[in-house]
């Protein structure tokens, strides 16, 4: 009789075993020349250069990080909201959050841009696009921030805030210096989601009808495909946002294995 | 103790609590309190878990608020709706079960951020004061650790220095040692009995009967809500008049 363990071995090879069969039957059954031919032209891969970077990349990441900066402000401000003891504060909080929590982020941006214009012609949002898209972002973003800011706060001892308060600190005060840096840290793993999610929203952009300085990178991808049909373009732009994505979850893990080691 | 002193023998009250009632709810957790504490005294409060002793305690800096009844602290009422609680509060230290240090900070940081932000003390002053504080509890070669690298007898005495670095006219404890190891105990006590034989107004809710009897002038048992009994500490323990007081101190001692 085999020994439980010396069963879980030979389970686990059986599996190894599959796998390698799979990777191999797909290998054989693929049409790689077809394959490379439909995604990952050189000559086009190298047209991209350098513009997916200067130009898309560079948009993408502006887009995101405004909207990113905007939203945590907002969100932080509605979770303080929905956490004050002022009933108007939080009917409001939780009245922004349902509206663009509950939105498309398409139909955000449209209401900004073109709908903006039709109900204010007299105004402007400032900074032009960029203004715009910070403001889409923002609020769709700072809306589900606000809710994971505040189970953040939330799960910060309660303790703590009695401690702050018993030293003379103000509710304001303690909140700033003692909670909220407390709770920023809890949730660092769903801001990090929320970030990602912002970058692949910044496509979004596309509805502005922007001239091509202000591509970000899938509409950059669309175009290219479309005028050489083919997708190696899209390829690219994908291999771009992991570029963005991967590294960002490599610092947030250090980030986390570091305040880790101070708790 | 040599001597019984009577509490209007010590000078001013400290604290002065009037006819407290506080309710959770339905729950009437204190029934009517008087209590004082007079400027220089240790006050032990003794009692069995939901005698309503540490609502009490919270009561005294507003951590918890009051269902009627007044509360003066140096002859300032701090039940008043209008009196400016951060200030007042900034002259009570306390102490927690659960230390509640900042984990975010480092040991000097707990010390000096509500120095630096409630007093307005420059940041070299903050500095000075907590490194006195530390070397005052026997942690002043901790001051960059971070508390979670802190055992929780260091944590408690670095979270007793950090309310001591805000200079306070007297010190809350509220079970300052019944979240530790029997064996860190001792050092806790050690830093406690000191500020005591520097005068500092203490009020205690603790289990420690050793502490009670050796460093308390005044012994107070709760047991439902209401002060059941009080007195010289060596005299209450050695021979309760209650018969409630008699049972617990049978259970405890």
């Amino acid at each position: 009789m085999a020994s439980p363990r010396q069963r879980a071995a030979r389970w686990r090879y059986v599996q190894y075993a599959i796998l390698v069969a799979a990777l191999l039957a797909i290998a054989f059954i693929a049409d790689w020349a077809q394959i490379q031919r439909a995604f990952w032209n050189w000559e086009l891969v190298k047209e991209q250069f350098p513009r997916v970077l200067t130009i898309a990349l560079k948009n993408t990441i502006v887009y995101t990080a405004c909207g990113f900066a905007f939203g945590l402000a907002l969100g932080l401000l509605l979770a303080l909201m929905r956490l004050s003891s002022v009933g108007p504060y939080r009917w409001i909080a939780t009245g922004i959050i349902e509206l663009f929590r509950g939105l498309p982020a398409l139909v955000v941006f449209i209401a900004l841009s073109v709908g903006f214009n039709l109900a204010f012609p007299a105004y402007e949002i400032p900074f032009g696009n960029l203004g715009i898209v910070t403001l889409a972002l923002g609020l769709v973003g700072g809306a589900y921030m606000a809710e994971t800011i505040r189970a953040g706060i939330q799960a910060v001892p309660k303790g703590q805030l009695e401690a702050a308060r018993s030293l003379g600190m103000s509710h304001g005060r303690a909140m700033i210096s003692v909670v909220v840096p407390q709770a920023f840290r809890i949730i660092l793993p769903p801001l990090t989601n929320e970030l990602i999610l912002l970058t692949k929203d910044s496509s979004l952009v596309y509805i502005l009808g922007l001239s091509l300085s202000g591509y970000e990178l899938t509409k950059f991808g669309r175009e290219g495909m479309n005028s050489a049909s083919n997708l190696t373009p899209i390829i690219v732009i994908a291999l771009c946002y992991l570029l963005i994505t991967v590294p960002l979850s490599i610092v947030v893990r250090r980030m986390e294995s570091r305040s880790e080691r101070a708790r | 103790m040599t001597t019984t002193q009577s509490d209007t023998s010590r000078g001013a009250a400290a604290i002065d609590v009037q006819d407290l009632h506080k309710y959770f709810g339905d729950n009437e957790v204190l029934k009517g309190i008087d209590f004082h504490v007079s400027n220089g005294q240790v006050v032990c409060v003794i009692g069995p878990s939901g005698s309503g002793k540490s609502t009490l305690l919270r009561c005294v800096n507003m951590l918890e608020t009051p269902t009627s009844g007044k509360i003066f602290v140096e002859g300032d009422e701090i039940t008043d709706p209008d009196a400016d609680i951060d200030k007042l509060r900034a002259r009570i230290g306390m102490v927690f079960q659960q230390f509640n240090l900042f984990p975010h900070m480092t040991v000097l940081r707990n010390l000096t951020i509500s120095q630096e932000k409630v007093k307005g003390r420059k940041k070299a002053e903050a500095v000075e004061v907590a490194r006195k504080n530390l070397e005052k509890v026997g942690l002043a070669d901790r001051e960059d650790a971070y508390p979670a690298h802190l055992s929780g007898g260091q944590q408690q005495r670095v979270a007793i220095a950090r309310a001591l670095s805000m200079d306070p006219d007297m010190m809350l404890f509220d079970e300052p040692t019944s979240a530790l190891d029997p064996e860190l105990v001792g050092d806790v006590l050690a830093v406690m009995k000191d500020l005591a034989s520097e005068g500092m107004t203490m009020m205690v809710v603790t289990h420690e009967m050793g502490f009670a009897r050796e460093v308390g002038n005044k012994l107070v048992f709760m047991d439902g809500g209401v002060i059941v009994e009080e007195g010289d500490p060596a005299a209450v323990l050695a021979d309760p008049q209650h018969e409630r007081t008699q049972a617990f101190l049978s259970k405890v001692l």
